[in-house]
């Protein structure tokens, strides 16, 4: 961003990101995590802090983390520590939430994103465990009620919080660093990372420097954006906003700042600075957390092909566009549904990724096979079928369940595109419009199309409309 | 002197523990012998000692990923001061 006077401002953007781990029960005790249920009805004694309870860690919580570590190329630690976070608040019946400080499960990793044709190397400071806190409901939403509704269903639920280096320099950074981080937590089927149901929340801090300086600038932190577009759009209206109020002359306060999708502006929360002070202390209920080197390489063996190698992958194995291939990796199973298209029959991999693109939604419903994408794109290879026929033998195999060839057979779909067959159709339609064919043969080289919508018309669209026009030019010619 | 009666106030204050100055300077004579007790570990050199979060160290219990629902709702309903049919009734929050 530059001013009037030339000075060039860069900002600095540092992600945290909350993603709820996909587990069956909950972090510390054997209520469902799942969301949805009615309220307080997924509570015990142990999540709600009745006194003399015990937390037990869940094992699972423990591998999904270290998982994730190994996928970001982070240092898991063989010993970390629980801690409790001290702060009053009515969705947090213990007064404390246990999570993690001095001593997180991982640190030190990376992503690589790409961003307009270059590679970033985002780095990650940690990664740690913690527990959610319950949900408030603001009953009879008027301006005077005096009480909120607490449900502690989601107490507990565990949570794993990722937090990068403060390497991002754009919003469109800060928006390939979150798609790629999600998909990586999706492919290890760690997290479902759906934003707008906050199993995969962001806050950002962001702040802005002129550029060539090193020192950072006093930042703020963005919360409320549950949409990857909300995210950018926010960092946009922030870095914009800072880099106003300090040409302006003013300071940047540090302070949390709420989105408001809305208005599309940040909105300062005044006076919540002040009660930071969470007094961290080791929980002496739980006992540090061990994972051994065993543990981690036996961890590090169901560690998929991840997001960035399987671009890469697909790329150079099929040659297909980059773009393409990074639409197909942003889902393991429309990926794999891919690769097996295209080992079916081994057809033009760019028609059978396209192909795959435009279905991506009934791929994703499990509503198609391979095979019916395979079988399609080698009849359009082969001229078997039109365009506008594969398309409607594919909604009509996802309607019936019928093998497309099957299809294509009973309703008579499969398209002429032998030129013998067509001359006579040909001849009818050129004796039928004499005064076109004189135009034609006069010069006017655009009626060919006429000819051939004649054509299609007549063989209610079988017609290969390359051969028809091949069949048209040697005729009229 | 270990500790001050400004920081005994403020710890009070996160604690949402109200006391009167009587109390409070009670409190910070009592703290500060406590925590000059402790102090005494000072003389130790723990240079090259680990530092420690628990006193017992051993494996870490785990419990598998399964669930048992608790089946008494009414029992955690109960204990709350007030609710409104399933849910806690808190005093409310103000956020602006």
């Amino acid at each position: 961003m530059r001013d009037n006077q030339g000075m060039e401002f860069e900002a600095v953007i540092g992600l945290e990101v909350h993603a709820q781990l996909a587990t069956e029960s909950k972090i510390f005790c054997a209520c469902p995590a799942a969301f949805g249920a009615p309220p307080n009805e997924n509570t015990c004694p142990v999540c709600t802090g009745m006194p003399g309870v015990l937390p037990v860690l869940n094992r699972r919580v423990v591998e999904f983390a270290v998982r994730t570590a190994l996928a970001t190329s982070c240092k898991v630690r063989e010993k970390s520590v629980l801690a409790r976070k001290n702060y009053f608040y009515p969705d947090l019946p213990k007064a404390y939430q246990i999570s993690q400080y001095e001593m997180p499960l991982a640190v030190s990793g990376h992503i690589d994103i790409e961003v307009e044709g270059e590679t970033r190397r985002i780095g990650i400071t940690r990664i740690h465990l913690e527990e959610d806190a319950g949900k408030l409901v603001h009953a009879g939403a008027f301006a005077g009620a005096q009480t909120s509704l607490a449900d502690l269903n989601r107490c507990s639920v565990p949570l794993m919080e990722i937090v990068s280096e403060p390497d991002m320099r754009t919003p469109e950074e800060g928006g390939a660093y979150l798609r790629r981080l999600r998909d990586i937590l999706v492919y290890l089927e760690v997290c479902d990372g759906n934003m707008e149901e906050g199993s995969f929340r962001c806050d950002a801090n962001v702040s802005v420097r002129p550029k060539g300086q090193k020192e950072f600038g006093i930042r703020a932190e963005l919360k409320n954006m549950n949409s990857f577009r909300n995210v950018e759009k926010a960092l946009e209206y922030e870095i914009r906003r800072q880099t106003e109020v300090t040409l302006d002359g003013g300071t940047i306060v540090q302070e949390t700042r709420l989105w408001d999708a809305d208005a599309g502006v940040t909105v300062s929360m005044r006076g919540k600075e002040e009660a930071h002070d969470y007094r961290y202390f080791p929980d002496p209920d739980l006992l540090p957390i061990h994972v051994d080197q065993a543990w981690v390489e036996e961890l590090e063996k169901t560690i998929p092909e991840l997001p960035g190698e399987k671009v890469a992958r697909l790329v150079s194995r099929y040659g297909i566009p980059r773009y393409d291939a990074e639409l197909l990796s942003s889902s393991r199973r429309l990926a794999d549904f891919f690769e097996a298209s295209v080992a079916a029959f081994g057809g033009n991999p760019k028609v059978t990724a396209n192909e795959c693109i435009q279905w991506k939604d009934v791929v994703a419903a499990g509503k198609l096979s391979p095979e019916t994408i395979a079988h399609v794109v080698e009849d359009r290879e082969t001229g078997k079928v039109s365009a506008t026929a594969s398309r409607k033998l594919v909604e009509l195999a996802i309607e019936t369940g019928k093998p497309v060839r099957q299809l294509r057979d009973e309703k008579g779909l499969t398209q002429v595109s032998n030129a013998r067959a067509l001359e006579a159709i040909v001849d009818k339609v050129i004796a039928c419009n004499p005064k076109e064919v004189e135009s034609y043969r006069g010069g006017k080289a655009g009626l060919l199309s006429f000819f051939v919508g004649q054509v299609m018309k007549e063989t209610r669209g079988k017609a290969n409309p390359r051969v028809v026009q091949e069949v048209l030019k040697a005729k009229l010619g | 002197m270990a500790i001050t009666r400004e920081e005994v106030l403020h710890v009070a204050r996160l604690a949402r523990l109200s006391m009167s100055p009587a109390e409070a300077d009670k409190m910070r004579e009592q703290l500060d012998n406590i925590l000059a007790y402790i102090r005494q570990l000072d003389r130790l050199d723990t240079a090259d000692v680990v530092p420690t979060s628990h006193a017992v160290e051993m494996g870490t219990p785990f419990r598998d990923d399964s669930v048992h629902p608790f089946e008494e709702k009414e029992e955690i309903l109960k204990n709350a001061p007030d609710r409104e049919g399933d849910f806690f009734r808190v005093p409310r929050i103000i956020e602006d």
